[in-house]
């Protein structure tokens, strides 16, 4: 039922509480096939409310999230579950299974939840890990590993389940300053494939590299929303021009 | 004096060693510990099953479960042992003998604290963990069985080791329903020497500690090995 111009993704009129607190306020924004939507705001403006949502793993209370032109928001979990296959996910703190190697972390979606022959899931996962030059840790459990390798596993992870998007929410938020540019630098490789994804950053360089365009939330208000060439060079409303510069470096400060 | 003192000890351990009073003992014992042996090997998976209903969405089950546990928390062993025993039985017009009852009353007990241990071991798995597997597009039993159960069973070995130590001494409680475990065998050795051997009583309580203590302490020791463990794998 798709066709060029329908968008991978479409969100309207989102709106999304916890109890009173409104933390999504008619949310609007689509993403096509390959593109890259950087979603950027202050602290609490509901930039990971947002993209749980986009997944299900939070509920919304009125407006609609359309998956390749097909309603998905309101569906019964066992719909959101086959949908989970098709949008892959990393969060802030990698959360690889402890208990499991990273091959089994890996392989556990493709195998267990997609099903997927054995043989073709370990050759997949021994090309993707020789893209991230981490061979040699295929049978080391998580703790054996740094915080910048555990992350690029779990982006793996996600991966190997062949998404039709990714989401990433902070992912090098709680890496140490050495390892976020391993990190960032797979992301962006990702997005030359032509990857489409959702990303969710405080890293303003990363950000203006990656984004196709950018989706500035404020309170739960999509405050500007425009290609990111644009947002980086001249943000049109007062509040993103405050943003960018809060998130500026030390020494570009006056 | 001394040399009385010596032979009447002597005499009383001779107890112990009379006629088959030893392997009756070790009989006795084996008794305990099949009916301990089968009430876990019963009750530990029915526990897992019933914990694992527990974290289910779904107030009423978890409602019934949560009475099912307090009823045998409250409820001395005992008097379920007897409620098995005496009562149920003639309510019911069936005869059922003791050794049976003992099984099924002592694994439904195992069932009811291991639901809690199994709970209690589920909800400690970080709330993280579980949005990642749903993020793979796990589904509640995927994430049950390759997420949640892995990743306490850590946890919940060593009470359910100490469970297993509570179990194997309650049976001493079996005498009362009429089962010949170590405790009965020892009473009668007892009674049938009252009169030769006064002091029997101390060798033979003697002995069912030290038989008790055997079985119970290696079980003790590793619950508590295996809980520092748990707790510095946990530390991640
Ligand atoms: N489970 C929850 N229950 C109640 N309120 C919540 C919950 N999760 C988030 N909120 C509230 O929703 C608002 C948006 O939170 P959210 O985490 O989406 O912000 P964010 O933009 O991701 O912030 P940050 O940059 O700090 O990660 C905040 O005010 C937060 O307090
Ligand atoms: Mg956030």
């Amino acid at each position: 039922m798709t066709d060029a111009s329908t968008p991978l993704l479409r969100v309207t009129d989102v709106c999304k509480s916890y109890g009173e607190h409104e933390v999504l306020k008619n949310v609007s924004f689509s993403v096509a096939k390959g593109e890259v939507l950087v979603l950027l705001g202050p602290s609490g403006s509901g930039k990971s409310t947002l993209i749980r949502c986009l997944n299900g793993l939070e509920d919304i209370q009125s407006g609609s999230i359309e998956f390749e032109g097909n309603t998905i928001s309101g569906r019964k979990e066992k719909d959101w579950r086959e949908l989970r296959t098709r949008i892959g996910m990393v969060f802030q703190s990698y959360d690889l299974f402890p208990n499991l190697t990273v091959a089994q972390n890996i392989c556990l979606g493709p195998l267990k939840v997609q099903k997927r022959d054995r043989h073709e899931v370990e050759q997949q996962m021994n090309s993707l890990l020789d893209e991230v030059q981490l061979s040699e840790y295929r049978n080391s459990y998580p703790r054996e590993l740094s915080g910048g390798q555990k992350q690029r596993i779990a982006i793996v992870r996600a991966l190997a389940m062949n998404p039709d998007v990714m989401l990433f929410d902070e992912v090098t938020a709680s890496l140490d300053p050495e390892m976020v540019r391993e990190v960032l630098e797979l992301m962006l490789g990702l997005a030359r494939q032509k990857m489409t994804m959702i990303v969710v950053t405080h890293e303003m360089e990363f950000a203006r590299r990656v984004a196709d365009n950018v989706l500035f939330l404020e309170n739960g208000v999509v405050v500007e929303q425009q290609t990111g060439e644009e947002f980086f060079d001249c943000p049109s409303t007062e509040r993103a021009q405050a943003f960018l510069h809060s998130m500026s470096p030390i020494d570009s400060v006056d | 004096m001394a040399p009385l003192l010596v032979e009447s000890a002597a005499s009383g351990a001779q107890v112990l060693f009379l006629g088959d009073n030893f392997s009756r003992l070790l009989g006795g014992l084996g008794t305990s510990l099949a009916i301990s042996g089968l009430a876990l090997l019963i009750g530990l998976p029915l526990g897992i099953l019933l914990g694992s209903l527990r974290i289910v969405d779904n107030w009423v089950l978890r409602g019934i479960l949560r009475v099912y546990l307090e009823f045998f928390r409250i409820v001395p062993t005992l008097v379920v042992l007897f409620l098995f025993y005496y009562i149920l039985p003639r309510e019911m017009g069936i005869q059922i003998d003791g050794k049976t009852i003992a099984v099924i009353a002592f694994a439904l007990w195992v069932a009811a604290e291991i639901s809690d241990v199994v709970r209690s071991g589920l909800i400690s798995v970080p709330d993280h963990q579980i949005e990642t597997g749903k993020a793979l597009g796990m589904s509640g039993f995927q994430l049950l069985w390759y997420v949640r159960l892995p990743q306490s069973i850590n946890l919940m070995i060593p009470a359910v080791l100490n469970l297993a130590t509570r179990v194997v001494k309650t049976t001493s409680l079996l005498l009362l329903i009429s089962v010949i475990d170590v405790v009965t065998v020892g009473q009668q050795i007892m009674e049938t020497n009252r009169m030769a051997h006064p002091d029997a009583a101390f060798w033979v309580y003697g002995f069912i500690f030290l038989l008790y203590f055997i079985v119970c302490w290696p079980l003790s020791m590793i619950a508590k090995a295996l809980e520092k463990r748990a707790k510095e794998r946990n530390r991640d």
